[in-house]
């Protein structure tokens, strides 16, 4: 293995991870508390029912949106192929 | 991106913008009396003869074509095409309903589809892509090696995909039925030659261009409704930034409405007519004949007095459609009794989450909640139609690219879907509660001819009381249009965007069962020296096979046939995410380890829903076997335990086999380099 491709490796993992879990205690830790977070009001609607309507899919949108961007610099300063 | 528009991009603008004329041509032949009927007869042929334009433009005879489009489909287009082909029947016409009944609970599924997204980007897309095969099973075939496990990836593919397909025509002839009042089983063949113009001259890159085509008909015909309902409650034809406001009212009303005496008197009915019910199913076979013999007493009483004929006959079809033994007996009283015991229940208030009265419900609640949106993400990330779709694009960050778009387009349907919900519960709440049932609105009693929507004055004072009133799910998005007043091209606008949907998903699963038998099965294993023309041959036959099968099955009306489809999630999820992810980040993973993982995985799921659901299964003699559910999860989660113990098995058993040697240049190919790296 290439050194190079190692280090492109260890960070797409440590990214990959990063990201993971930050989607892990969005959906599951914050949405235990959901109950709770209803108690509070945002654009007129409590603010758990909305972060699982609205507020949710656009972080996931945006989280896919971080890793291309990322993912894109990382291809480019290691030089990989994307065919 | 948006700068400069590609040529294609400019084509689907073009048809785009003939398909917004056609529905402004038919609304203005409406107002000159064009019937409703030639409406839905106008949408049904507009849209499939497009849809066979597209699939007959891009036959081909090329293999890679047939497969994986070329690998030249666009990020955005695959995106769109991928939002298609992942909105089936059940998120068009279900899960508007599924908000409705259930409130914040059924946000779950909004989650579940779409959290799911986050996993195939991060974890598979890239990686399937720069592997560069075909199919799912071809990598867990390369990744792990042997024809086993290739086997099992193509018997769960199969299982999972062909429940799913069956629904989606199912669909097609539920909407064909209602809105150019085909027959049912007539509207069947109907969709599944609607399915074969697509896919069968074109495979994936027919499938492609028209599930594109598709994707546009289904967004408008999803949004137009709820934003013209919307414009017409709150001045504001944006529906999902407007609806806290009427979520709010809806609240207000629920404070006000939920425990009037006449709403708590209809519940204390409904519970004193499941106590009957519990009492006779308790009684039988003895409560059965006592009731058979008590009407033919009357009868006989009323024949000899001077009755009227007809009376005397209304009771003797009442005696003739009594349940003939104990066992339809039990079957029906029991329906019956639970359908009593949920209108007995104090209805939930749209916003709570987790509600329950006391700690311990909420927690099951709480619990089940977070089980089913793990379950859908992971299940989205594991079925293989949708997987496969990464295949298509022409470079990886492409592939990355298109989930992006992938999310997007899907998001707009299901960042509509809530609103949906909210302004028909406001609807129901301030024009049909408490309104005399002889005055209510007249899509009511339209729906209620069809059986989609029950009334029943429970305790006879002429008032509807919610508890009183029943809807089935569909006729949400279904009865919209006429719930806002709006003229009947919308409805068909609905009826097309329905068939969109269930066409497209129909297409991509008809496709990778295909190519699972064709590709995997027969090309791989039987006859790797089959030449590309026979290749074609033997897809393009079974392509037939299978859609006649699916829409023979889906003619019978099966009817668990929803809930069979959220099983397929689980079944998928275990089978597929734990190989698959630890294929491509753990080099440890053997084939020995992917093998028992994938089996046992998928086969505790099975287990699962089996011992839940069902108490008995006849044909295989074993009967009395229901189980409690273990943590209170429903049998829609199996997939909590199934992927768990996937994951389990994979590692336990990787560790004790010896390690492949093959695997870490497999994956130094697929994580960083291209051909040269994969040996």
């Amino acid at each position: 293995m290439k050194p190079s491709s190692d280090a492109y490796w260890r960070q797409t993992k440590r990214l990959t991870l990063t990201l993971l879990v930050l989607w892990i205690v969005l959906t599951f830790v914050m949405n235990w508390f959901a109950r709770e977070f209803n108690d509070f009001t945002f654009l007129d609607f409590p603010l758990g029912f909305y972060m699982d309507a609205q507020g949710l899919l656009l972080i996931y949108l945006a989280i896919i949106w971080y890793y291309n961007r990322r993912m894109r610099q990382l291809d480019a300063k290691y030089g990989i192929e994307d065919k | 991106m948006f700068g400069s528009l590609t040529k294609l991009q400019r084509y689907y603008l073009y048809y785009t913008a003939s398909f917004l004329a056609f529905i402004g041509a038919l609304a203005v032949l409406e107002q000159h009396g064009m019937p409703p009927r030639w409406i839905g007869y106008a949408f049904l042929f507009f849209t499939i003869s497009m849809y066979a334009v597209i699939g007959i433009m891009s036959r081909t005879s090329d293999v890679s074509e047939y497969y994986v489009a070329g690998r030249s489909v666009p990020a955005f287009f695959n995106g769109m095409a991928t939002g298609a082909d992942w909105m089936s029947a059940a998120s068009f016409i279900g899960l508007a309903g599924t908000l409705y009944l259930s409130g914040h609970q059924g946000l779950a599924y909004v989650i579940g589809w779409t959290g799911g997204f986050v996993l195939v980007a991060l974890l598979l897309a890239p990686y399937l892509r720069r592997f560069g095969e075909y199919t799912i099973p071809d990598f867990l075939g390369a990744r792990y090696g042997g024809n086993a496990i290739r086997l099992v990836a193509v018997a769960a593919a199969i299982l999972a995909s062909f429940v799913y397909v069956v629904a989606q025509i199912y669909g097609v002839g539920v909407i064909t039925s209602r809105f150019v009042s085909l027959q049912f089983e007539i509207g069947v063949f109907v969709g599944l030659a609607g399915i074969l113009v697509c896919s069968f001259l074109g495979g994936m890159r027919a499938v492609t261009w028209t599930q594109v085509a598709q994707y546009v008909i289904l967004i408008i015909a999803y949004i137009t409704p709820v934003a013209i309902l919307s414009y017409n409650v709150t001045g504001n034809p944006v529906p999902q930034l407007v609806y806290g406001k009427v979520l709010q009212e809806v609240g207000r009303l629920e404070e006000r409405l939920f425990d009037t005496p006449a709403e708590i008197e209809v519940r204390k009915l409904y519970r004193e007519r499941a106590d009957l019910y519990a009492q006779k199913i308790m009684q039988l076979p003895h409560s059965l004949s006592h009731e058979r013999e008590q009407l033919s007493q009357r009868i006989n009483e009323m024949k000899n007095s001077d009755t009227q004929m007809k009376d005397i006959v209304a009771l003797e079809k009442q005696r003739r459609d009594m349940p003939h033994d104990p066992e339809q007996a039990k079957a029906r009283w029991e329906s019956a009794m639970f359908s009593a015991v949920d209108r007995s229940k104090p209805p939930i208030h749209h916003a709570e989450a987790f509600p329950g009265d006391d700690a311990e419900q909420q927690l099951i609640q709480r619990i089940n909640f977070l089980a089913l949106i793990f379950c859908l993400t992971v299940g989205t990330a594991a079925l293989p139609h949708v997987l496969t779709r990464y295949y298509t694009t022409p470079t990886v960050s492409q592939a990355r690219d298109s989930v992006f778009w992938s999310l997007l387009f899907i998001l707009l349907l299901y960042i509509t879907a809530p609103a949906y919900a909210v302004f028909a519960k406001y609807e129901v709440l301030s024009h049909l509660v408490e309104i005399p049932i002889a005055k209510l609105p007249g899509w009511v009693a339209a729906w209620a001819k069809v059986g989609l929507v029950s009334i029943e004055d429970i305790n006879a004072d002429g008032i509807l009381q919610i508890a009183e009133l029943s809807m089935n799910p569909d006729v949400i998005v279904l009865a919209t249009p006429e719930i806002a007043g709006m003229p009947y091209v919308v409805s068909g606008l609905v009826a097309a965007g329905g068939l969109a949907a269930a066409l497209s998903t129909a297409d991509g699963l008809l496709l990778t069962i295909t190519t699972a038998l064709s590709h995997d099965v027969y090309y791989r294993i039987v006859r790797p020296d089959a030449s590309t023309q026979l290749r074609l041959v033997i897809s393009k036959s079974l392509l037939l096979v299978v859609a006649v099968l699916a829409a023979t099955v889906a003619a019978q009306k099966p009817g668990t046939i929803l809930s069979m489809v959220a099983w397929a999630f689980s079944i998928a999820g275990s089978a597929f995410f734990p190989a698959l992810v630890l294929g491509i980040f753990w080099n440890r993973a053997t084939r020995a380890g992917a093998l028992s993982g994938m089996l046992v995985g998928s086969l505790l799921s099975i287990y699962y829903i089996l011992r839940v659901e069902f108490d008995s299964i006849p044909w295989l003699g074993i009967s009395g076997f229901n189980m409690l559910p273990w943590f209170h999860v429903q049998s829609t989660s199996a997939g909590l335990f199934g992927v768990l113990a996937g994951f389990l098995t994979i590692v336990v058993v990787s560790l004790f086999t010896k390690p492949d040697p093959q695997a870490s240049s497999f994956l130094q190919g697929i994580r960083c380099s291209n051909k040269e790296g994969r040996a």
